[in-house]
């Protein structure tokens, strides 16, 4: 490995770059993920399907010719709806329950969205071309979209509304109450029920700027859902809940990962090495805890 | 006792007379033989210890991978196989036929038990919704990197050995009912056997409280991986008749089938009942007989429904038939019912 890493230094710069770029997209999920783990104690494993349907509402604009960056303001706002839907109809009914219960229904709504959506937009791979150029650096050996930069400013920008926004409004502040007592925060007047619901939403939303954003840089396609879940999983589990320069830093992290198993094992490998990796992280920390006696809770 | 005995003399022999009482649902019966196999040896892990896994698939389609590689590979280069795709430039005799897929069986079944073994020092140390992520994790990225294997077929698919020519059609659809179907038989005996011993109470003590249960002096790990190579054995045996039944196989279709069979062997022994005897069968014929009409009648639609009723299962019938059955006639399951208190409480509600 890293005979290649020192031998053809523009293709490491390269892969570096894109990784980090691809990072902080994974990182504006996992956030959403922590979000409501941390609040309502469910791992939405339609997490990443929620992603795939904002993408296609800014390719949808694309294609009635709007510009899909708008895509950025719009899809949240009609995620916003559709998580408070899935909330309202699903979640609430197993928020109080085992987790293997939440895990299981929401792979239901997993399987349910995937379907729907091929059904809707077709089993194609699709983008929406932003026309944004591209910039050449280091004599033209590295190539940067700029759709790339566009949406990793806009993940960041997102990222740091949402985090001010939760340390001083209203909703954010009963938000963090009822992730660290939920009871507590209710007997204190709290309306936990909506902030389930408004949690949820946001999460949605921000799957939906996440998604918009794909579509633009990368691809999307109805079945490529959960490697995003499973990424946003793993990105929390190395972090830790409620730890955002983790979130941030492990997010980047996994995006380097990514695009050099990318290069060095060849495409096909490419979903297949981020699963392995979960699970050997997971037994990782299993091991070392296991030292102490103690296990992943 | 002598009831269960008449019952299960009747379920035998029905068994044995289905294939010709119902020739055409040959195939719907083998696949359901599989399906039950595959609901009961999940619910060992899954409804009796309490760990909910998501990757038995890893075990099935291994099972089928190496069924049918043994039984290409013991008579011919399993490389030019694959390569050849589906125009076949090697026949199996009938004798090769029949030694290639006993021997692929076993190995099937062999094989997967001990890899079970082998991560299962690992994997079971997670507890929780950890383990089922990191068990879903392996599923997916098994068919993920068996997809990009070329002598196994890669992304092409590999084409189990056809059938001999011999008693055509008829042959074949009977020679499958019955590995499906002994193999059922074989792993409800051993099912059956395990839940009468002591280790199906030390399985439940590690449902309900494992840490209590270590501190009772039981080596949890040790019985929590034997609980998972039984799962395995008996899923490795289920993909490797499964894989012979389809005739073709796909990596991420049909061997790690995270979204069919990954979920349905969740789905049915939950709908039938986690941690009881008969409830994954019953899950499994009422969820097989659901699928068929689904299938059937609203092509296109199934993941719709699947999707559906995955919700509707979990959050509605979480308990399954036989919690259901067992809330309505408690005398029935061997409780022992206080009239008046029965009555109390319906006078309460």
């Amino acid at each position: 490995m890293d005979f290649m890493v020192f031998q053809y230094p523009m293709i490491t710069i390269q892969a570096c770059l894109d990784g980090i770029l691809l990072g902080v997209l994974f990182a504006l999920i996992a956030y959403g993920m922590a979000l409501q783990w941390g609040v309502m104690n469910i791992i939405n494993i339609a997490q990443g399907d929620l992603v795939i349907l904002g993408g296609y509402i800014a390719y949808f604009m694309y294609l009635y010719g709007i510009h899909p960056a708008w895509g950025v303001i719009v899809s949240p706002i009609i995620m916003y709806f559709v998580g408070v839907g899935i909330y309202k109809l699903v979640i609430n009914k197993v928020v109080d329950r085992d987790l293997f219960i939440s895990i299981l229904a929401t792979f239901g709504i997993s399987i349910l969205f995937m379907q729907l959506m091929n059904f809707a937009f077709g089993a194609d791979v699709v983008l929406a071309n932003s026309g944004y150029g591209t910039t050449f650096l280091f004599d033209s050996n590295v190539v940067l979209p700029n759709s790339k930069i566009f949406s990793a400013v806009v993940s960041i920008v997102f990222a740091i509304c949402l985090v001010v926004y939760m340390k001083k409004s209203k909703l954010g502040r009963a938000i963090r109450a009822t992730a660290q007592n939920a009871r507590a925060a209710k007997i204190l007047g709290v309306d936990t029920e909506k902030v389930y619901a408004a949690t949820f939403g946001i999460n949605a939303a921000l799957c939906g700027v996440a998604g918009a954003l794909i579509s633009i840089t990368f691809t999307i396609h109805p079945y490529m859902g959960l490697p995003y879940t499973i990424r946003s999983f793993m990105i929390v589990i190395v972090a830790g809940l409620g730890n955002l320069p983790g979130v941030a830093m492990s997010g980047m992290g996994l995006g380097v990962f990514e695009e050099f198993a990318d290069y060095i094992l060849g495409t096909e490998f490419r979903i297949g090495s981020v699963f392995l990796l979960l699970v050997l992280i997971l037994v990782y920390r299993r091991f070392k805890l296991s030292r102490k006696r103690e296990y992943l809770k | 006792m002598n009831k269960n005995l008449i019952l299960y003399a009747s379920i035998l022999v029905f068994g044995l007379a289905a294939p010709f009482i119902f020739p055409a649902f040959k195939v719907q019966l083998s696949i359901l033989c599989v399906l039950i196999i595959l609901a009961v040896t999940w619910n060992i892990q899954g409804g009796e210890m309490g760990y909910n896994s998501f990757g038995n698939i890893l075990f099935y389609g291994l099972g089928m991978y190496l069924c049918a590689s043994v039984q290409v590979g013991m008579f011919f280069p399993l490389a030019e196989w694959t390569e050849s795709g589906g125009e076949k430039t090697f026949v199996h005799t009938p004798t090769q036929f029949f030694q290639g897929m006993a021997a692929g069986l076993v190995v099937a079944a062999v094989v997967p038990t001990i890899v079970a073994g082998l991560i299962g020092y690992s994997i079971l140390g997670l507890r929780g919704h950890y383990f089922a992520i990191c068990t879903l994790g392996l599923g997916v990225a098994a068919g993920e990197i068996s997809g990009g294997i070329e002598i196994i077929g890669a992304g092409q698919g590999f084409t189990t050995p056809p059938f001999p020519n011999v008693g055509g059609l008829e042959a074949r659809g009977e020679f499958f009912y019955f590995c499906s179907f002994f193999a059922l038989v074989f792993a409800f005996i051993t099912v059956r056997a395990i839940y009468s011993t002591r280790f199906k109470l030390i399985l439940n003590a590690i449902r309900d409280n494992e840490d209590k249960a270590e501190a009772m002096g039981i080596e949890t790990m040790k019985y929590k991986i034997i609980g998972w190579m039984v799962s395995a054995f008996f899923c490795g045996l289920a993909g490797g008749i499964m894989g012979g039944l389809v005739g073709y196989i796909d990596s991420t279709d049909v061997a790690f089938d995270g979204r069919e069979m990954g979920v349905f062997m969740v789905l049915m022994a939950i709908l039938g009942g986690k941690g009881t005897l008969w409830g994954p069968v019953i899950g499994a014929t009422v969820f097989h007989v659901f699928k068929e009409g689904f299938w059937t009648f609203f092509l296109g639609w199934q993941y719709v429904a699947l999707g559906v009723l995955i919700v509707v299962i979990v959050i509605y019938f979480p308990e399954g038939i036989m919690g259901w059955l067992r809330e309505k006639y408690p005398e029935r399951f061997g409780e022992v019912v206080d009239e008046a208190d029965r009555k109390a409480q319906v006078e309460l509600k």
